[in-house]
């Protein structure tokens, strides 16, 4: 039998390609600026599995939270499935743990079956909402284009998996049935799934052998094939999210999140200026590397807000609940971190092309991000609290506004007038230091 | 103690010999702003009538450097902190309480790693432990009976620190009844004050930030938008004056009401 050999070259395809491109994220990631994330290991733990498996921060808006626990679960437990397809295509069996599992088989298949059906709505619904219902969240500027068409794409390769499940369950029913299936013949009559016993029968009932078996086998290689495309699909996709959710919140922030980092740099800097042993003269460092301050491109953030970018699946929970979005200022979240990737991808690219010093003239501030976006936040960790996978799109444009401050000088006026009077009267405004307690004396 | 309040500074104190359990830190709002300065007051009377022994800076308090490192000024910021750590260290300050949850989150959260550790508190937190201990008892509570408070979650307090509790439990130890907004605790909606926006022009947009607030605070058919930060209730204060809406309803700070519910 040749589809064996054809089902081995198509897996070493697939999974080959897969990991490749996987590998060029990991590179692009490790771009980032180190960051240690691996303390209190067990609090971690608790957290992804309460976040990325359990899905808790979803169920703040819980109808969607339902339909897509729905997805998830029939995408995570058809997997189960996908094991008995790579045995079965290359030992050229059909249904394989069938007879040794016996009740059990037919248990875990009608499940994963109940839940195809049920993803297949919230497919179905999600898709409604995006296109029909046009959902604000869903439906703002920066989703125009590539991101629109990768959100339905999304949906519609599931729409597809789905239904190839159901080519393969339904003819295989029916030609268990009346004996012709490859599956080994228990002589119980029918393969007893949830779904397809009856769906079959319905829609296949009066085929011949012949056309059965096409459509079983157009199910199964379709699924198959389905399972690949949508693997190799992921690196390009906002749908990486399915993956990376889990690391991403295994290295959540673990501090309370009103605190920033204090800059070590700067910490250093200041310890000298205050310090009054220091000396002026001193002959720097020599294997001190310049450092320049805040972030101007995807290399100067952590690693960590890298991870976050390619973890983004452009839900707009974040946008949805940022009060200078809310009130029509440029300022998007979503769009902070969909920049942060599509950057990072074309830097990543540029660095494997021509090496490690590569430039392009071109910066994730101001190219990509423009100030009047990083000045409006009001740094109110809205969109840190909503993320459903711990995305702190916050802590970049922090690191955005540091760079223009400290490298540049670049700010609104009256935050330069604010910084004066900090320096010169320790207050934000033009009171004298001296008169800081007047109030006591005041009726 | 030569002011009206009788505000011992640290000064004083260390002048006489004596150590304070807790520094109250006023803040630049607290120490400026006419409005803000109300608040100190109304907090200073609750220490003072609950006979907690505390102290306040005065010329010596300083900015935390939070406006300075929200607005990327991290230079400013680490030097602010430095300057009032080598303060605060100085006079062996274990605890302090602040009328700022911007000073709160700051002292709290971004001091440890430049080297000043203190146990921090914001206002509605000590005036909490307060009540719980006994030492604070709400007599006169008649006065806000039944009246319809929501609560305005500042950012720094809630989300920022996970505090929400704390001045809920005291709005309902006023036998007030309290009414939430659509967006509270964890999802409550900015003030728009935040990130050093209080000291510049918003960028352009459709509408302010502290509009869309106060209609949501309206919505609720409170009478009276309690606070716990000075630039939420500037900004909340605002938005009232611009809906034309003083009449009907007050924004005011959780220690306000409590003072004023205690006769103070």
């Amino acid at each position: 039998m040749i589809s064996p050999i054809i089902f081995i070259i198509l897996s070493i395809l697939g999974f080959g390609l897969f990991t490749k491109n996987a590998l060029k994220i990991r590179q692009n990631i490790l771009l980032g600026r180190d960051l240690d994330r691996t303390d209190n290991k067990a609090e971690r733990w608790k957290i992804m599995t309460l976040v990325a498996l359990g899905q808790k921060k979803m169920f703040a808006r819980p109808i969607p939270a339902m339909l897509h626990m729905a997805l998830y679960l029939a995408f995570v437990i058809t997997q189960i499935e996908l094991i008995e397809i790579i045995v079965d295509g290359v030992s050229n069996s059909h249904r394989i743990f069938r007879p040794s599992l016996g009740g059990f088989y037919t248990f875990m298949v009608s499940f994963i079956e109940i839940l195809s059906v049920l993803a297949f709505i919230a497919t179905i619904a999600f898709l409604s909402r995006r296109n029909l219902l046009k959902l604000p969240r869903l439906n703002m500027k920066e989703l125009a284009g590539w991101p629109k068409k990768d959100a339905n794409m999304i949906l519609i390769m599931e729409l597809t998996l789905v239904t190839f499940i159901f080519m393969m369950n339904g003819a295989d029913e029916v030609l268990y049935s009346k004996g012709w299936s490859h599956a080994t013949n228990l002589g119980d009559g029918s393969l007893g799934l949830s779904v397809s016993s009856w769906f079959g029968p319905m829609l296949f009932g009066g085929m011949s052998e012949h056309s059965l078996h096409l459509i079983e086998r157009i199910g199964w290689w379709g699924h198959l094939m389905m399972v690949f495309s949508f693997l190799n699909y992921l690196p390009y996709s906002k749908h990486l999210h399915i993956l990376l959710a889990f690391p991403n919140t295994w290295y959540s922030n673990l501090n309370k999140k009103g605190r920033l980092t204090n800059l070590e740099s700067v910490t250093t800097e200041v310890r000298l200026m205050m310090d009054p042993n220091a000396d002026p003269y001193a002959a720097q460092d020599e294997n001190a590397v310049p450092v320049s301050f805040g972030a101007k491109d995807v290399t100067d953030l952590t690693w960590k807000n890298l991870l976050d970018a390619y973890s983004c699946t452009e839900c707009g929970r974040c946008t949805s609940s940022c009060p200078a979005n809310i009130t029509g200022k440029l300022l998007s979240p979503r769009k902070i971190m969909m920049d942060t990737r599509d950057r990072l991808v074309e830097v990543g690219e540029g660095i494997r092309k021509n090496g490690k010093d590569f430039k392009d003239g071109k910066s994730l501030l101001i190219d990509y991000i423009s100030e009047e976006e990083i000045w409006a936040c009001t740094s109110c960790n809205a969109c840190v609290e909503a993320c459903p996978v711990n995305i702190d799109p916050l802590s970049i444009i922090i690191d955005l506004r540091r760079n223009l401050v400290m490298e540049d000088s670049k700010m609104p006026t009256e935050l330069a007038g604010m910084f004066t009077n900090i320096e010169n009267n320790g207050a934000p405004w033009q009171f004298a230091q001296a008169d800081r307690l007047n109030w006591a004396d005041e009726q | 103690m030569s002011n009206l309040l009788k505000v011992p500074t640290m000064a004083e104190m260390m002048a006489s010999g004596e150590t304070p359990d807790v520094l109250f830190w006023v803040g630049c709002a607290g120490s400026f702003d006419d409005r803000a300065k109300k608040i100190t007051k109304a907090i200073v009377k609750i220490l003072q009538n609950c006979k907690v022994k505390f102290a306040v800076l005065g010329a010596e308090e300083s900015c935390t450097g939070d406006p300075a490192k929200r607005a990327g000024n991290e230079f400013l910021f680490q030097m602010q902190a430095m300057m009032n750590i080598q303060v605060l260290d100085g006079y062996e300050i274990k605890k302090i309480v602040t009328g700022c949850p911007h000073c709160f989150n700051t002292l709290k959260n971004e001091y440890p790693e430049l080297g000043g550790h203190y146990e921090v508190q914001h206002h509605t937190q000590l005036l909490q432990e307060l009540i719980n201990s006994g030492k604070l008892r709400l007599e006169g509570g008649a006065e806000f009976k039944g009246k319809k408070i929501t609560f305005h979650d500042p950012c720094y307090l809630g989300r920022a620190n996970d505090v929400y509790e704390a001045p809920r439990s005291l709005i309902e130890k006023l036998d007030a009844e309290l009414v939430e907004m659509k967006r509270c605790k964890t999802t409550g909606l900015c003030c728009g004050a935040g990130g050093a926006q209080m000291f510049k022009e918003a960028e352009k947009g459709n509408k302010e930030i502290n509009v869309e607030r106060t209609e949501e605070a309206l919505e609720t058919s409170a009478e009276i938008i309690a606070t716990g930060c000075p630039f939420c209730n500037t900004m909340m204060t605002d938005g009232v004056k611009l809906a034309g809406k003083e009449a009907e309803i007050k924004v005011l700070d959780i220690a306000e009401l409590i003072a004023s519910a205690s006769d103070l």
